[in-house]
């Protein structure tokens, strides 16, 4: 199976009847993800998009068998839907909404330590694009059809910024297997080094492609964990060289405020490591088909 | 979002920090007044904006009368304060708060923010207060000691007494230094805060435990729950150009170059500013309309982006998903009806129904450069420049 989700895993959407859940729920079965039904408190036994909704996230899994979810709820409620997945046994949710405070997400993270590490939720975002494996399922709001099939796995904190490299892939006919959006938030669900960490044991996987951006440790957190644990090759891609030191560049958690956060910094340690970087990121597909073709 | 200094002291204040007397004002009579009401020989006008190193750049005034109060007000309302926080624009004064002078024995350093890598509270702490923290880890990181608090159960008492020892308290003082760091620490967490600093935290000659200069900053997604924080917002302090950007729900910075941009989503708007930089050219802004790219939104960025006098060249750069070229086609179509652009505009499309998108900017009366890639686009904004 692709690494996180594949064909078979049984989705639900979480706000399922409102109007952005509607229209990616629409978007997923089109891409022929497996949507199973969906969760709207108070709308429980009532149909939508021909499948059935649930008032809780226990009963949707108990009845559909769940083990996927991805949250169309608005930023306030949206720490309590994500809790409520992981109580109710799902396996990945990912948090489209952009605008959850900090504190909801570090709740989230903490409610999180009391599963085992093999009960645990994997949560994705949020403030982010979700997850996709072309030809197999789509578990977020990309385009679909720019992802070509194929071996290399991509990680990114933005959403069109990861929508440009499958572009480039594409026109360079390589395809990719799993895209994963991390989300531009500063606490988020995955880091970088979850991902890579999966991508390195996936075995459609040849190569990854890393676009992370200023601020944060996260990037430099992967180069540590690759130059030390992996066989794989990683390319990155790190924005925001222009950005000024202090300043929020759109992503909450894109803002430089301690040492090795900015991009020179991060492209810096990144080298240290091992990895191979895209010098801008309009030659983000050329470095990877460059490195694929060594290897 | 940043509150003033006079608002920060009075949210932790109510948290059980003590604070010097003090009160804010609006005009010299105020100022006299007010400082004959809180009493004493000696008060210090400090000037309000939203920067640190006031008192380097003149905003902070000691005076020895009401008069002379008085006299301090009058000098620092209307100015422009240029620190190394603001940029040379500087930041307007309109708000003076007037306190008492504090007989400083010892100046130390507090500070709360969020630790992302074990996303946990961090609390950070020195002898030498005065200084920025960053002077201080690049002068004397040996004072600096940090605890990180587990938030789900909250700061514990014994971790405030350890950075009161730490900071080598006399043993009379440590409960009221620990109750300060609790007090922090609860407005911190309570108030959905991203950085608490007290610096200098002093102790005066009086053994008071004082919060001498204090900042705030908030999280702004979590306003709809903290109206009472968001009401200490205070525009005059941010730029023009970014109030109308984020009262219009566009992400927006302003920089000191000549290209501005119009782009959808962060990350792919910080490539493109880099791209313009590689190609030798300098943006003129950040500019994130979303990754929808909505067509009022796109008439916003427009009209946005036409109020900046120094912008010479326009870069438009939409990878549009599930919104589809064509709509953003249309979008920006609309935009140019209603907004006369002077300079010269380059667009780059890409992703669903590209050639759709491109169709319908062809045929349309706009003047435009097509792009293809990033690069081209980079690369014909910075031509653009010298016609």
């Amino acid at each position: 199976m692709a690494v996180i989700i594949d064909k078979n895993s049984k989705i639900i959407i979480q706000g399922f009847t409102g109007k952005m859940g509607t229209f990616h729920a629409d978007e997923m079965i089109k891409y022929g993800s497996n949507v199973v039904g969906g969760v709207t408190p108070g709308k429980g036994g009532t149909k939508h998009l021909d499948r059935p909704v649930f008032n809780t996230v226990k009963a949707a899994v108990k009845e559909t068998g769940a083990t996927a979810s991805i949250l169309f709820v608005p930023p306030a409620f949206a720490a309590d839907s994500a809790m409520e997945a992981a109580d109710a046994g799902i396996k990945t949710c990912v948090a489209i909404v952009d605008g959850i405070p900090s504190h909801d997400m570090i709740k989230i993270k903490r409610y999180m330590r009391r599963y085992t590490k093999s009960g645990k939720m994997t949560l994705v975002g949020p403030n982010c694009a979700g997850i996709i494996s072309p030809g197999k399922s789509m578990l977020g709001i990309m385009p679909g059809h720019i992802y070509k099939e194929g071996r290399v796995g991509i990680i990114s904190r933005s959403g069109t910024l990861g929508y440009e490299a499958a572009q480039q892939l594409k026109n360079l006919n390589i395809g990719v297997s799993t895209s994963v959006g991390i989300g531009g938030d500063p606490i988020n669900g995955s880091s970088f080094r979850d991902i890579i960490e999966k991508f390195e044991t996936d075995e459609e996987t040849d190569a990854i492609l890393m676009i992370g951006e200023i601020g944060g440790p996260q990037e430099v957190a992967a180069g540590h964990f690759a130059k030390e644990n992996m066989k794989k090759p990683v390319i990155a891609y790190i924005a925001g060289l222009t950005a000024p030191k202090g300043r929020v560049m759109g992503h909450a958690g894109a803002i430089v405020s301690a040492y090795g956060e900015s991009a020179i910094e991060k492209v810096e340690i990144l080298k240290e490591c091992g990895i191979t970087i895209s010098k801008n990121p309009s030659v983000m597909g050329d470095t990877v088909k460059s490195v694929l073709d060594k290897n | 979002m940043d509150i003033h200094e006079y608002q920060a002291k009075k949210i932790l204040s109510s948290f059980g920090v003590t604070i010097p007397r003090g009160g804010i004002v609006y005009s010299p009579e105020n100022a006299e007044n007010k400082a004959r009401e809180i009493g004493g020989s000696k008060w210090v006008a400090k000037a309000q904006i939203h920067s640190g190193a006031r008192g380097k750049a003149g905003g902070i005034i000691v005076c020895n009368s009401p008069l002379e109060v008085a006299q301090a007000t009058d000098k620092l309302l209307g100015k422009k304060l240029v620190t190394n926080q603001t940029g040379p624009e500087g930041k307007i004064v309109n708000r003076i708060y007037i306190e008492e002078a504090t007989d400083i024995e010892k100046e130390l350093y507090l500070g709360l923010v969020f630790d992302r890598s074990s996303e946990s509270i961090m609390i950070v702490a020195s002898t030498e207060g005065g200084m920025s923290v960053e002077e201080i880890s690049k002068e004397k990181p040996e004072t600096i000691i940090r605890s990180k608090i587990e938030v789900a159960v909250g700061i514990q008492s014994f971790q405030a007494r350890e950075l009161a020892f730490g900071l080598g308290i006399e043993p009379a003082l440590i409960s009221r230094v620990s109750d300060t760091i609790i007090g922090c620490y609860k407005a911190f967490s309570e108030l959905d805060a991203t950085m608490v600093e007290v610096n200098p935290l002093v102790i005066s000659k009086q053994k008071q435990i004082l919060a001498l200069d204090c900042k705030m900053s908030f999280d702004n997604n979590a306003m709809f729950r903290r109206s009472q924080v968001s009401e200490l917002r205070d525009k005059t302090q941010e730029e023009t150009k970014e109030v109308y950007a984020s009262d219009r729900g566009l992400n927006y910075v302003s920089l000191d170059g000549n290209i501005g941009n119009i782009i959808n989503g962060a990350g792919l708007a910080m490539a493109s500013m880099d791209m313009i930089k590689l190609a030798g050219g300098s943006p003129a802004n950040f500019l994130d309309v979303g990754g929808g790219a909505t067509p009022e939104k796109i008439v916003k960025a427009f009209k946005l982006i036409t109020m900046d006098e120094k912008v010479r060249v326009i870069l438009v750069n939409i990878f549009a998903g599930i919104n589809r070229c064509d709509w953003v086609a249309e979008g920006i179509v609309q935009a140019l009806e209603k907004i006369e652009v002077k300079v010269p505009l380059v667009i780059r499309l890409a992703g669903t129904n590209v050639e759709k998108g491109n169709e319908i900017l062809k045929k349309s009366k706009i003047k435009y450069i097509e792009a293809k890639t990033l690069e081209d686009a980079a690369n014909k904004a910075v031509k653009a420049l010298g016609k």
